[in-house]
């Protein structure tokens, strides 16, 4: 967009005509949806014509706060996270025409939800050493191969795929970026249970799945310079959350602390407070990157976020079990279950503990992330690495 | 709790405030290396007037926290912290955080003709006003034993590790009478071999001192109170600048130290030691900044705030400068290299003004989670 810039005027009045037009009172919730994206209102960054106006990202919250207040819905980015924070912006960044046309709108109203096939049994951390082929057969490529830890699976209408096109180049170079139906014959999803006894994750095995080449996202062999599109969307998209002073993890703790005087501690307490000033200081950087973003100077503090909340997650819900005491030897439940939205917090105490563990592994590990924030951010070297020039097939696994 | 989410904090830096770093870092790149430094301490002298000259008086630094009419600059602690965050980078000796902060918030906060007119020289640099208390001393802990007035305002008594005093020109005396001044000049000053090279300590001794009175106990009390606040506030600002200098400097040893034929900076379990420094650094300054604007807008919670920076940073600054001598390893070790200047520092600091068990301890009261 090459027109002058939309101004946070400009939108409230383009706001006021949406809610004019389609009272939330009286419009069901998907008519609503359709007709914000339509307006330009659904992430007003993105182009006119694909749900935006070409507007500044800082100025989504004048909307948001606008439209909360009149109670209309929202689109549910808890379920369609994986969508809204990783598909779109690659699609946005690398689809054809046809491609964000036909993609984007459905996606952001959670018509269709998203899911990503990227992480496999023998490539986790290791990304690119993925083994899932695809061949090229006339207008279509055969995928055949296996993800693992996919969120959403079950529910998700399509996935964002990478797979090896060409083995005998280096393993970062012969990769290909595909957008997959899952509905597509020989795509098998298996529900994975979890340390939780839930099955948030899947695994899932494609077996001679045929994707149209125009379902191709970049060029052939390209494939990772797309992914990193989409992984570093998914660390901004973690980080970037606002919480209330004591929100998160750290509000069961003191809550229990407060109310049950019983359960206190002298060494407890020493460690209680040492997490809520930690969790306190976690917020307050939050808070300060935010205004980064907005002020336009966003600052690399974004690539730390993840490590903060992943170990702080994980020491106050390990604190929580213990401060309960015989409450903490008990578990709510666990019965199998396949719940549609990931959630961190909700239940017991023993599943925080458990569910946190998750957070230094999903979307990237905290050593990796830890190598990332050594390198760009600090400009430490490189490790020295051997597996650089060898052909993906000549790899040891 | 009863306030659960406090107004929302300015926490970056604004154009005028990077403008007076930029002044005040480019002044001591020139005057103060570290080189100087150590040659200042072995000459017994460690502050450096001049420096101290220019700093208070010509970037006009000293009376940042002082109005216009009283003959300072009418700004904010949000500017006082940015000053501290680049004398903690330099590990400066000069009495900023003792004069421009603590007796210049007890001045403030007698409200008093006399006492404002005593502000004047400090606020302009021209007198260095320091607080005859212990540098231990913490906000919400109690006030040290009042030294005694024998009726004729000639006060008697004795004040320990008492900090910049050999530099002072006016000491701020707790009496059982009230706060006081006392001309230094009137004083036996004694100093002590202090483990940080940079903030000397001194015993104070009055024997029959003349002094002035400015403040009834109870004023003089509340005065000391709110300076200790704005002090441990702005203290967090200090270690924040030693703790970047710390991960700074070994991050650039790091890159052009090799062994084993590699960088150092290569091996992933020193990336990782580093990586994590440097997340603590960014929390640091989120924490710092915090406590800086609650002091200037005198947010409801400041005390809170404060002391959610002090105990966070307090411990960053110690971590910081730790990793810094051994990360450098041998050369860490040396009296030739800064280092140790910067570990004394934080290590003291980590003293000054409370602990960070202390300032927990006001969390667990400010917070309403009380021990069992």
């Amino acid at each position: 967009m090459t027109a002058a810039p939309v101004t946070a005027a400009q939108l409230l009045v383009r706001v006021r005509e949406l809610l004019a037009a389609h009272p939330p009172a009286t419009t069901g919730r998907e008519e609503f949806l359709r007709a914000r994206f339509d307006a330009g209102l659904a992430w007003v960054h993105y182009p006119g014509g694909l749900g935006g106006l070409g507007a500044p990202r800082s100025l989504q919250a004048v909307v948001d706060t606008e439209l909360e207040a009149a109670g209309a819905p929202d689109n549910d980015p808890r379920r369609i996270g994986i969508g809204l924070g990783m598909a779109a912006p690659t699609i946005l960044a690398y689809g054809t025409e046809e491609q964000k046309r036909r993609f984007l709108r459905p996606l952001w109203i959670g018509e269709e939800v998203w899911c990503q096939l990227f992480s496999e049994p023998g490539a986790g951390s290791d990304l690119a050493a993925l083994g899932t082929r695809a061949v090229r057969d006339g207008d279509d490529w055969v995928v055949d191969g296996q993800k693992v830890w996919t969120s959403s699976a079950h529910t998700a209408r399509w996935a964002i795929l990478i797979a090896r096109t060409d083995p005998a180049l280096p393993k970062h170079q012969g990769i290909t970026y595909f957008l997959c139906d899952m509905r597509a014959p020989g795509v098998e999803v298996r529900p994975l249970r979890q340390i939780t006894g839930e099955a948030e994750f899947n695994e899932v095995f494609l077996t001679g799945v045929r994707i149209p080449d125009a379902h191709r996202l970049g060029a052939v062999g390209q494939g990772w310079a797309v992914a990193r599109t989409t992984l570093m969307n998914e660390r901004v998209s973690i980080g970037g959350m606002r919480i209330p002073r004591e929100g998160g993890m750290i509000a069961p703790v003191a809550a229990a602390w407060r109310e049950r005087p019983e359960l206190r501690t002298h060494a407890l307490h020493q460690r209680m407070l040492e997490l809520w000033v930690e969790a306190e200081v976690a917020r307050l950087t939050g808070e300060r990157l935010r205004q980064q973003l907005v002020a336009g100077q966003p600052g690399p503090e974004g690539s730390g976020m993840k490590l903060s909340f992943a170990r702080l997650n994980q020491e106050i819900s390990g604190l929580e079990v213990e401060l309960l005491g015989e409450e903490g030897l008990l578990y709510e439940d666990w019965t199998l279950r396949r719940p549609e939205i990931v959630d961190f917090t909700g239940r017991d105490a023993g599943y925080r503990y458990l569910r946190a563990k998750g957070n230094s592994i999903e979307g990237g590990t905290s050593e990796i992330l830890l190598n990332i924030v050594a390198e760009r951010v600090l400009g430490l070297p490189a490790e020295p690495r051997d597996d650089k020039d060898l052909a993906w097939k000549d790899l040891a696994r | 709790m009863s306030s659960p989410s406090a107004a929302p904090l300015d926490l970056l830096y604004s154009e005028a405030e990077e403008e007076l770093r930029t002044a005040v870092r480019s002044l001591l790149a020139v005057r103060c290396d570290a080189a100087g430094i150590l040659a200042r301490i072995e000459g017994g002298r460690p502050h450096d007037p001049e420096l101290w000259r220019i700093l208070a008086a010509d970037i006009g630094a000293a009376g940042l926290l002082v109005p216009e009419k009283l003959g300072g600059q009418g700004a904010s602690h949000r500017e006082a912290a940015v000053v501290l965050e680049e004398l903690g980078r330099a590990a400066a000796p000069v009495p900023y955080l003792t004069s421009a902060v603590l007796a210049t918030e007890i001045l403030l906060g007698c409200d008093s003709t006399r006492a404002a007119d005593l502000l004047r020289e400090p606020a302009a640099g021209r007198q260095i006003c320091v607080p005859a208390l212990p540098l231990t001393l913490a906000p919400g802990a109690p006030l040290p034993a009042p030294v005694h007035d024998s009726g004729d305002g000639r006060l008697s008594g004795t004040v320990t590790s008492v900090a910049d005093a050999v530099a002072a020109d006016v000491l701020l005396v707790l009496a059982d009478t009230g706060l006081h001044a006392v001309p230094a000049a009137n004083a036996r000053i004694t100093p002590l071999v202090a483990l940080d090279l940079t903030r000397p300590l001194a015993t104070v001794i009055l024997d029959g001192a003349a002094a002035t009175r400015l403040a009834d106990p109870a004023t003089a009390r509340a005065a000391i109170a709110g300076a200790l606040l704005s002090g441990a506030g702005l203290l967090a600002s200090e270690q924040l600048g030693i703790a970047e200098w710390c991960l700074t400097e070994t991050v650039a040893h790091l890159r052009t130290r090799h062994q084993f034929n590699r960088p150092l900076g290569s091996f992933q379990a020193l990336k990782h030691r580093l990586a994590r420094l440097w997340l603590d650094v960014a929390s640091a300054r989120a924490a710092a900044r915090a406590a800086a604007d609650a002091l200037a807008t005198g947010a409801a919670d400041a005390p809170l705030t404060v002391a959610v920076a002090q105990a966070y940073c307090s411990g960053v600054a110690v971590r910081a400068a730790e990793e810094c001598v051994q990360l450098h390893g041998g050369i860490g070790m040396t009296w030739e290299h800064p280092a140790h200047l910067y570990l004394k520092r934080a290590k003291a600091d980590s003293l000054a003004l409370g602990t960070a068990g202390h300032h927990r301890g006001l969390v667990a009261d400010f917070a309403e989670l009380p021990a069992p």
